[in-house]
């Protein structure tokens, strides 16, 4: 019996002022699986995460997720609370607040005006961003005001802001720019104890971060996909030496 | 409740006590007497630091900078004076039982709809809420709504309280014309003249100080106050959270007018007259003002600023009249440039929550 | 005694005596018309308003030269009476509040001494009376050598036309030169003509004046038509009725149509003064992200400025204006450039705490303005090249200096736009607007850019104050009152380029105009505001956006 995938992606196209952005682009995402997307530059990575969480809308093509849910049909924030969340380039925590107040904000229920003034954490809610705060290794961080933390600090906070939410699949958006060897690795060990409970999308373009993580390398080239597989297979595709990696 | 509240709240108590009982208990020969005119002055005071705390609650800790909020403490002062001259009756120069005098100068011959149930206290009091928050929620509703920030958005709260400035001076409004309400008899049977009555009003207004902080702090310290600091400060990545800004903006501005309208309310028994220059847009930029000067964003500082400045323009007023323009002038100029933290931000301990 | 005198010495008496006598009999008639004159005006003093008439009408008879001077004295309310010695004087003048009337002998023209008002009583008047008063001045008027003169005359008769004065017109009309006062007197003979008794002449007298646009002709005509309350018409031919209302509809379309032009100038001229305030805040807006909440205080300096050079030529009062336009440019611009280096460079980036500096600054410059002029308006007086009417028809007349104000404006705004386009600081303020730090990079001085940026918003607003001075008193709250409406253009037009202004402006000065006749000035205001503040919900960026990066991190 065939499991259920978590994401579909079929024939999208996506074409911006007569340049096709996506062409066609057909993608399967398995649960629990850590997939890396990578590509040269204008290959349609950031496009692709665009029409999955419905910023951008394809010409032409579908998008699912599971089996059920039609993302071509649902709103920006419908899809994030469908339980898809992505991590953009640029870390986008809130300043001035603690960290722990950052992971409090982004707690998934309700939003709204009147029950967030009477909010009061349950022990069950502190639990589990203890349990984020550990995950991202920010524990001894907890109460420092955002502002504070290093760079690749700041990513692991808006990747366990996005955990708060308890998201099926992530989509992380080159997580590794500009970090140091040794955050790199940090990273590299978050997103791979990530994988399984969620499914991680990773797009990047540092190689040797590629290699440490990845089982499933999807190679993108003007819209579409070049080549697949582990990242040996990947790397020794003649495709893929002339038109990337041939360094 | 921070330490610097707890501070606040007993300097407020303690004034609301000890004012009064300087004028009432404290013998008229004594120097330490304070006369009527000295409770009515500092009452004034107290209902100033209130509303700076409504500027501040929208300001310091949302980032909506209002050039409007005066006409919420105007329109909370007209609910409390539509009832006090309900209360006048026959009392008045034309001693109608019903219609207020410059009703029967206008030549009136019955009660517009919307005067009808100022006759009650309780009524009164609730317009005092309502009326502010209603304009407040479709003015906040219509702008915030589509997405106006930063300058725009202060603008057009000023083009709001001129052009309820222009409506109210108009005599066919039917709430007084240019002359406004005055003459005010009592309130709920209490002779406003009296030493007594005075006191009470006073005491109110310190009440309302010490509540309105809290509110506001409980607020800040709420879940919602770090949705609302969030906010001001990454509004997009809020708003990708999940939070609907615009309705946390709204609800934000609604309490803040309300609160205003009550410090209104409280203003105009004690000084005795209300008018359509109360709209005036200098007086809500002086609000504003107030809450720079004190320092945005702290509450207490922006209470503290209030009665400064207003300390300042009583003095100068009086000493020298030309100059205070010149100061407000430069109080403005000065504290934008060398103190954007306000004075409080002088201080090392305040934390700028 | 004739026997005493010698022969030859009585010839010389009795030429004398024959000599003299036509001068004295001159003389003594005059004085003998002097007198019954001052005894007439004596009479006016006791005199009801009925007999008022009487008695003018008798002095107007009686034809003394002082007649005209004495009738248009009682008809502006300028005859009295002293009452210590109950004579009647003319006084020059009571307006203001003066301690003493100057007085005028009423029968020589001389002046004769003063009085103070409380030892005087009035010779008063009724409408009647002044309506009559009006019409035998209108006759002496008709033989002025003066066409406008004859035409006033001739057109205060038509309020009253009498046979008198329907025969005075049809002398007239014989001898009448100038065209404007022939179809004046055309139309006074018409309008008598309705009320003859030949029904065909009354048609042909109608056929003559649906022509005409004059408000006095319309009313007449719906009187024809009028119906009286027991159901009878004032006019029984009913062929008669039919052809007056055909005609008074055609002439209130052609009315209707002309008022439409004339709100339409009164909304462009409006409009070109609000296009004026606004467009110096537009600029320092649009390139600097600064509202200038002293914008209407640089306006109000340009105005002052304008008073000073009145006051400092006063005897080149047409030439001033033309001198006060660069002057103003220069003192306003001159100001902001000022405010720009000390205050404006430190709060960049910080619009809020920008808005609130100027706005110290606004209340500074006032109060300066107040210490260096009081707070009394001043009046700046216009031109006489700018004065006066241009008067299409009866139903269409467009003032000279609404007029200039307009045509000022597109001046203003071409040259503006050549600056913009064409100039190298044009091309420099556009660039760091667009993309600072790229012009920057490119080698251009912002700092210098935005110091003259500022500058040229500020001269502007100056040369807006001249235009101002033009159309009300010039006082330290002019700023207050036309800041709000220059904010309300800026923000309906958007900060995006000049002719977002310019038609944003315009429009909200036509728009504003329009609904004056059904609410009135001050709720015209108010719905205009509220409207904006909806129309900010479906574009929030005004009409003409600014757009790129720059705009985006507002």
């Amino acid at each position: 019996m065939k499991l259920a995938k978590t994401l579909y992606l079929e024939k999208l196209t996506v074409t911006f002022d007569g340049f096709k952005a996506l062409d066609s682009l057909s993608l399967y995402v398995d649960p629990g699986e850590l997939l890396c997307v990578i590509g040269p530059n204008g290959a349609g990575k950031t496009t692709m995460m665009d029409v999955i969480t419905g910023k951008t809308r394809p010409d032409s093509g579908t998008v699912w997720f599971g089996r059920a849910i039609d993302l071509l049909a649902l709103t920006e924030p419908e899809i994030a609370q469908a339980g898809i969340g992505r991590k953009f380039q640029k870390p986008s925590v809130f300043e001035f607040l603690t960290v722990f107040d950052n992971l409090e904000l982004a707690l998934a229920g309700d939003k709204s005006f009147w029950k967030a003034l009477v909010a009061r954490l349950t022990p069950a809610q502190r639990e589990r961003i203890d349990k984020v705060l550990e995950t991202t290794g920010l524990t001894s961080l907890r109460d420092m005001q955002a502002k504070v933390l290093s760079h690749g600090q700041k990513q692991w906070l808006e990747i366990g802001m996005l955990l708060m939410q308890e998201p099926e699949l992530l989509l992380v958006d080159e997580p590794v720019a500009g970090m140091t060897p040794h955050e790199t690795e940090r990273t590299a060990e978050l997103l791979v104890s990530l994988a399984g409970e969620h499914s991680v999308v990773v797009v990047e373009h540092d190689m040797d971060f590629v290699r440490s993580i990845a089982r499933r390398v999807t190679v993108l080239h003007e819209g579409r996909v070049l080549a697949q597989g582990s990242m040996d297979a990947v790397q020794s595709d003649p495709r893929v030496i002339e038109v990337y990696l041939g360094t | 409740m921070t330490r610097g509240g707890l501070v606040f709240l007993s300097v407020v108590a303690t004034v609301g006590i000890v004012v009064p009982l300087l004028n009432l208990a404290v013998p008229p020969t004594s120097p330490l007497h304070l006369s009527a005119y000295g409770v009515t002055l500092i009452g004034k005071y107290l209902c100033y630091a209130t509303l700076a705390l409504a500027v501040d609650l929208v300001w310091g800790y949302c980032g909506i900078l209002s050039l409007g909020h005066a006409a919420f403490f105007a329109l909370g002062g007209y609910a409390m004076g539509m009832y006090l001259m309900r209360q006048i009756g026959r009392r008045g120069v034309y001693g109608h039982p019903v219609l207020p005098d410059f009703m029967v100068f206008l030549n009136w011959t019955e009660l517009p709809w919307f005067w009808h149930g100022f006759d009650r206290l309780w009524f009164a009091l609730a317009m005092v809420v309502l009326a502010p928050a209603l304009v407040a929620f479709v003015f906040g509703w219509l702008a915030f709504r589509s997405r106006v920030t930063g300058v725009y958005l202060s603008i057009i709260t000023q083009a709001l309280t001129y052009a309820l400035m222009l409506a109210f001076f108009r005599n066919d409004m039917g709430f007084g014309g240019n002359n406004g309400f005055t003459d005010f008899k009592d309130i709920a049977g209490f002779d406003l003249q009296r030493d007594s009555t005075r006191a009470v009003l006073f005491f109110a207004s310190a009440f309302a100080l010490a509540a309105s902080y809290w509110i506001c702090r409980s607020i800040a310290d709420s879940r919602a106050g770090r949705v609302i600091h969030a906010i001001r400060d990454a509004e997009n990545r809020a708003r990708f959270l999940g939070y609907r800004v615009e309705s946390y903006k709204l609800w934000v501005f609604v309490v803040s007018a309300a609160m205003a309208g009550v410090a209104g309310a409280l203003y105009v028994p004690q000084v005795g007259i209300i008018n359509p220059g109360e709209f005036a847009p200098i007086n809500s930029i002086e609000a504003v003002i107030w809450v720079a000067v004190g320092g945005r964003g702290t509450l207490v500082g922006a209470a503290a600023g209030a009665v400064m400045v207003n300390y300042a323009k009583t003095y100068l007023t009086g000493a020298f009249p030309e100059v205070w323009l010149y100061a407000l002038g430069g109080m403005f100029v000065l504290v934008t440039l060398f103190l954007p933290r306000g004075l409080a931000g002088l201080l090392p301990s305040v934390e700028r929550k | 005694m004739i026997c005493a005198l010698g022969g030859q010495r009585l010839r010389w008496l009795l030429l004398a005596v024959v000599l003299a006598s036509p001068v004295a009999g001159v003389r003594l008639a005059a004085q003998a018309a002097d007198g019954i004159f001052l005894a007439s005006l004596g009479e006016l003093r006791e005199a009801s308003f009925a007999d008022k008439e009487a008695i003018a009408e008798r002095i107007i008879a009686a034809g003394h030269p002082r007649v005209r001077a004495v009738l248009t004295a009682l008809l502006e309310d300028r005859l009295y009476n002293r009452t210590a010695d109950n004579k009647i004087f003319i006084v020059k003048t009571t307006e203001g509040d003066l301690p003493a009337y100057a007085l005028v002998d009423p029968v020589s023209g001389a002046d004769a001494g003063e009085s103070p008002p409380d030892a005087l009583a009035k010779i008063g008047s009724n409408n009647r009376l002044r309506r009559s008063l009006r019409t035998s001045l209108a006759r002496f008027g008709l033989s002025s050598q003066d066409p406008a003169v004859r035409l006033g005359a001739i057109q205060d008769m038509l309020r009253s036309l009498d046979e008198p004065t329907v025969v005075l017109l049809r002398e007239r009309k014989a001898v009448e030169t100038d065209a404007g006062v022939q179809m004046a007197i055309d139309t006074g003979l018409a309008m008598a003509d309705l009320d003859a008794t030949d029904t065909a002449v009354r048609l042909a007298a109608i056929e003559r004046l649906s022509s005409r646009l004059g408000s006095d002709v319309r009313n007449r005509l719906a009187t024809l038509v009028e119906q009286s309350p027991d159901g009878t018409f004032v006019e029984p031919d009913a062929a008669v009725r039919a052809a007056g209302a055909k005609a008074l509809s055609r002439i209130d379309s052609h009315r209707a149509i002309y008022s439409a032009v004339e709100t339409l100038f009164f909304g462009l001229s409006l409009g070109s003064v609000l296009v004026l305030i606004a467009i110096g805040l537009a600029i320092t807006f649009g390139v600097m992200g600064v509202i200038n909440m002293a914008h209407g205080e640089l306006m109000m300096l340009g105005a002052y400025t304008t008073y000073v050079v009145q006051v400092a030529m006063p005897r080149h009062q047409d030439a001033s204006i033309l001198v006060a336009i660069p002057a103003a440019f220069i003192t306003a611009g001159a100001v902001g450039v000022l405010i720009e280096r000390t205050i404006i460079r430190f709060l960049y980036g910080r619009p809020l705490e920008t808005l609130l500096a100027t706005f110290g600054l606004s209340l500074v410059l006032q109060q300066l303005v107040r210490s260096m002029f009081s707070a009394l308006n001043r009046s700046v007086a216009t031109p006489s090249w700018m004065s006066g009417t241009l008067q299409f028809n009866e139903a269409l007349g467009i003032t000279y200096n609404r007029l200039y104000i307009v045509l000022f404006t597109l001046i203003v705004f071409s040259l503006l736009l050549v600056v913009l386009k064409r100039t190298r600081l044009g091309l420099d303020i556009r660039a760091v607007s667009q993309n600072r730090a790229m012009a920057r990079a490119m080698g251009v001085r912002s700092d210098r850019v935005d110091a003259m940026t500022f500058g040229l918003g500020a001269g502007i607003a100056g040369v807006a104050g001249v235009a101002l001075s033009q159309l009300t008193n010039v006082g330290p709250n002019l700023g207050q009152a036309y800041i709000i409406d220059s904010f309300m253009v800026v923000v309906f037009g958007g900060v995006g380029n000049l002719w977002g202004t310019l038609i944003g402006g315009m429009s909200l000065g036509i728009v504003n105009k329009l609904l004056e006749p059904y609410s009135g000035a001050v709720l015209a205001k108010i719905f205009v505001l509220v409207a904006l503040i909806l129309f900010i919900q479906r574009r929030p960026r005004g009409l003409f956006p600014q757009t790129g990066r720059a705009a985006e991190s507002q």
